[in-house]
């Protein structure tokens, strides 16, 4: 009799790991599925960077010497986990090119100054410009315009709305939308 | 007055230690094809200028002073240049593309603007490197017009 439990609760207890394990194998299949049809659309990469590219913005917009420091080398990190391999050779060579670049801006943003992290700002909004020229992003997005600051500069956002990373509370509002990337 | 005298010969055995560990030197007598002097057409007085203040630390040839063997100078300087390589060599610079020469010659210009380079260290005991404002101008406008042309 004693016996006989044991049987039925070992029964019990395999039924229910192979039902939980079905179950696990038959989301994994969903994930992947789901994974497949983004990795078509995009490169999660260089969607990463673009993050961290924002969130370095939003800090500089915000005034933020500190936290655009921090974010400074965690742009330099996702710029560093870049895979060129499944561009054409000649878009390897940019990209390789843009991303040598623009890890030295992010880096010497991370330790510098919040005047000389604008100034690397530009460089580096240059180089973000033109690897989503290649990459192409998921969302739509905003090349912005300020005409004043250091004979004029760009940069990205993903909101219409200006709001100015080079010169933060200064000019908070100053500048324009020059061109919309889908 | 013991104590002194066992902490003073203790320093001086450290100091003549230190002497033996031998430092990279940067130097070499070849000039590369890629330097900038020689892809670009650089101005003399401007070329002397920058071979004189800025080439000990960004190029490959460093003209040594000679408290530079004595450690521990030569520490110091020996990670001055391995920095300043790192950040601009301006024997490698045909090797860049067009895109971070853009970047390179903005710092130079801000770097020179701002008084931050040449090193303040450096022209101290350099003082032929210290450039004059009107030296500064000139290689200002001689790397924005580089720039330009990019």
């Amino acid at each position: 009799m004693k016996n006989l439990k044991i049987n039925i609760v070992a029964i019990l207890l395999l039924a229910v790991s192979f039902t939980n394990a079905q179950n696990k194998e038959k989301m994994n299949h969903g994930d992947m599925k789901m994974d497949h049809s983004k990795m078509k659309m995009q490169d999660a990469k260089a969607e990463a960077i673009l993050t961290a590219y924002f969130n370095l913005k939003d800090a500089l917009v915000a005034d933020d010497e500190s936290k655009a420091k921090e974010l400074g080398a965690s742009l330099e990190k996702s710029l560093s986990n870049f895979d060129v391999s499944k561009y054409t050779d000649a878009q390897k060579l940019e990209l390789k090119d843009i991303i040598i670049d623009a890890k030295e801006h992010a880096e010497h943003i991370s330790k510098s100054p919040i005047a000389h992290q604008r100034e690397h700002f530009k460089v580096l909004s240059k180089d973000i410009i033109d690897m989503v020229a290649i990459t192409s992003a998921s969302n739509k997005l905003y090349e912005q315009y300020c005409p004043m600051y250091e004979k004029g500069s760009a940069w990205l956002s993903m909101n219409k709305e200006v709001r100015n990373p080079y010169y933060g509370s200064k000019m908070l509002k100053c500048g324009k939308v020059q061109r919309e990337i889908n | 007055m013991k104590t002194v005298k066992i902490i003073l010969l203790i320093l001086l055995v450290a100091f003549v230690g230190i002497q033996f560990i031998s430092t990279e030197r940067n130097q070499s007598d070849i000039v590369q094809v890629t330097d900038f002097m020689l892809v670009n057409n650089v101005p003399n007085n401007i070329k002397n200028n920058l071979q004189v203040s800025c080439y000990d630390c960004h190029s490959n040839n460093t003209k040594y002073p000679w408290y530079n063997k004595i450690q521990p100078v030569a520490w110091f300087l020996e990670e001055h240049i391995k920095d300043g390589k790192k950040e601009l060599n301006f024997n490698e610079w045909e090797s860049l593309s067009n895109r971070r020469k853009a970047s390179k010659l903005r710092s130079i210009i801000k770097q020179i603007e701002s008084g931050e380079m040449p090193l303040n260290s450096y022209t101290l005991i350099h003082k032929d490197a210290k450039l004059s404002s009107e030296e500064t101008n000139e290689i200002i406008n001689f790397i924005a017009q580089l720039k330009d042309s990019l």
